[in-house]
């Protein structure tokens, strides 16, 4: 602990899905918290949990019990639209195939989350050009996703999930469809946004070399978690 | 503004697809306006009537005649203002497949009922003054290139022989709706050859066209004309024009029906092609449907995608289509010119036409829109990669 406030705090967070006539328990009580800042790394073989506890925190799945406060807020507590709401302004998304919309440019992909913010034109140019510099691909704003290689549409990625200023950015295995110098790459422009810009990044990874640029690991088998090593902080 | 520009480039994003769908739309839009145009000239006839006209004719069948001198009691009833009078002649032109139809009617009470039949003053006097002169439409006229003074001669079927006449007017419908196919003569022409011929046939006629003051008193007129002829040996059967011409078309009812019928079902199945081609979109990008609703954006954000995208695409086979309508239903008009002598398409078409288009964009997008929106982020997200 560095003396910040937690921004993510997990209660006897219970998740299980129903297959079936089976219920089948994915997590199992989890409790801990995630200081404003920290960079997480959730680990775990396949099936563990660890990308449901990410859409949990992210807000894109509802628990079946416990509470999850982010940024002060109970989102279990809130409604589908209010949750909608909830993400576009507190939320940034990496995911593992990027997700970017083919058909939009490097700029209007980054532009997206900004549509349901309400700023003007100019300010929306702005902000956009700003997280593109940011990630180092201001000379590749028209180009379309197919245009760029896998690391640079990574890049666009979390220029779209910086955009908006987040209080969180949820990382779902970000390097798993990189070559190990894109990885690198990547892995280096996550550690700049907490060091440089103060984010908090909570990333799923299976690989142990992502996982070593964050701050703390924790494991989950089962839905149960362990306590992990943690890095240097 | 990105809205409208991402659902244009959704729509493009799978050409051939796109293409494709969008010329099924517009030949299923051809089709419809066609068909639909098909039964509009069906109706012409009725369209064309005016409500202020009657026909009376034999109440047993309309081949049998009424005798000429029901003329002055039929223009002694109340209400009526113009009587007047022919005969279905039947000639034929040369051969039979050059079908047009001619009448023997009295011109100058005739064309008074009908001023939506326009002649230049000079031909319609020279029309008027000779016997053996004939007035023919513009279509008429210039399908078989006549000209004022030209002689053409008709092979008669019910009136036997050889009868020759000289074009001595020809006609503009004053609207489109009105028939420029038509071929009329001088009754007298036709009369006095009877009575040198067939005396029995002369002084008889195969319907009056009755002026009545204003359409109100139709049904009066209608009853009054039919009660002086009561229990005489022509029975008269009256009716409005609008009515007369129905009995015609009612003949071929199931024909019209089946046509209506199957401009529906062009509909359908382009309807049912047009769902497909969304469901397999909306299916491809489910995953970024989910992208999109974990940024934030709602289900309607989600929704005017879909939605738009099978609009754009059914308004721009529907553009296509309704404009290919226009010179299709042309060259169909001139080909079938014989059968259907109004041929043109009209404003309610382009209006049926869009709706169609309208229902195939909201009816193929209702599904995959459900999907869209109803799909759980992290399901959506699983579809990836």
């Amino acid at each position: 602990m560095n003396g910040k406030r937690p921004i993510v705090e997990l209660r006897n967070i219970c998740k299980s899905y129903q297959r079936g006539n089976q219920n089948i328990p994915v997590l199992n009580d989890i409790t801990f918290d995630i200081i404003e800042g920290e960079f997480l790394a959730l680990m775990g073989p396949s099936g563990s949990g660890k990308s449901t506890l990410l859409n949990l925190i992210a807000g894109i799945d509802k628990a079946d019990s416990g509470v999850i406060n982010v940024a002060g807020i109970d989102i279990a507590a809130l409604s589908e639209m209010e949750l909608a709401g909830w993400r576009a302004a507190n939320v940034g998304f990496i995911f593992q195939f990027y997700n970017l919309i083919p058909v939009l440019t490097a700029f209007e992909n980054v532009e997206l989350p900004l549509l349901l913010s309400g700023l003007s034109k100019k300010e929306k140019k702005s902000h956009v050009e700003t997280a593109l510099r940011i990630v180092n691909l201001s000379d590749r704003l028209e180009h379309y996703p197919g245009e760029l290689s896998g690391g640079q549409q990574q890049r666009v990625a979390i220029a779209r999930a910086i955009v908006t200023d987040p209080a969180i950015i949820v990382a779902d295995e970000p390097t798993g469809d990189l070559d190990r110098v894109s990885a690198e790459e990547i892995l280096g422009l996550m550690d700049r946004l907490v060091h440089e810009l103060g984010k908090t990044i909570i990333m799923v990874t299976h690989d142990p070399r992502a996982a070593g640029k964050a701050h703390f690991i924790k494991h989950l088998d089962k839905g149960v978690l362990n306590a992990g090593p943690q890095a240097d902080f | 503004m990105q809205v409208l520009k991402l659902i244009f480039k959704n729509a493009f994003r799978h050409r051939l697809r796109t293409f494709l769908t969008i010329a099924g739309i517009s030949i299923a839009i051809l089709a419809f306006g066609l068909l639909r145009t098909v039964v509009d000239a069906w109706y012409a006839g009725v369209e064309a009537s005016a409500a202020n006209r009657l026909v009376s004719r034999n109440a047993i069948s309309l081949i049998f005649p009424l005798p000429l001198s029901y003329k002055e009691k039929i223009r002694q009833v109340d209400g009526v203002t113009v009587v007047s009078y022919g005969n279905w002649f039947g000639g034929i032109y040369i051969d039979e497949k050059n079908f047009f139809p001619n009448f023997a009617v009295e011109p100058k009470s005739y064309l008074e009922l009908y001023p939506e039949y326009v002649f230049q003053p000079d031909q319609l006097a020279a029309l008027l003054r000779d016997r053996k002169g004939f007035a023919a439409g513009r279509k008429l006229a210039d399908k078989y290139k006549w000209k004022p003074g030209d002689t053409v001669i008709l092979k008669g079927t019910i009136f036997p022989g050889e009868w020759e006449f000289v074009l001595r007017g020809i006609y503009k419908g004053r609207t489109k709706s009105v028939d420029e196919t038509q071929f009329f003569f001088h009754w007298d022409y036709l009369n006095e050859t009877l009575k040198k011929t067939i005396a029995a046939r002369a002084d008889q006629v195969g319907f009056y066209m009755i002026g009545v003051k204003n359409p109100n008193i139709a049904s009066n007129v209608t009853a009054a004309i039919d009660k002086t002829f009561k229990n005489s040996l022509a029975e008269t059967l009256t009716e409005t024009e609008k009515a007369f011409q129905m009995s015609f078309i009612s003949m071929s009812e199931a024909i019209v029906i089946a046509i209506q019928l199957v401009s529906f079902v062009v509909i359908i199945i382009i309807m049912a092609v047009m769902a497909n081609t969304m469901a397999m979109s909306a299916r491809e990008r489910i995953g970024e449907y989910a992208v999109f609703k974990t940024l934030g954006f709602g289900g309607m954000y989600i929704a005017v995608l879909v939605f738009g995208e099978s609009l754009f695409i059914s308004a721009t086979g529907c553009v296509i289509g309704t404009i290919l309508t226009f010179p299709a239903a042309k060259a169909f008009g001139n080909e079938m010119s014989q059968f259907f002598p109004i041929f043109n398409v009209s404003v309610n078409t382009i209006y049926l036409d869009v709706a169609a288009a309208f229902v195939i964009g909201i009816t193929a997008a209702i599904i995959p829109t459900y999907r869209a929106v109803s799909i759980r982020i992290a399901d959506g997200l699983r579809r990836i990669g």
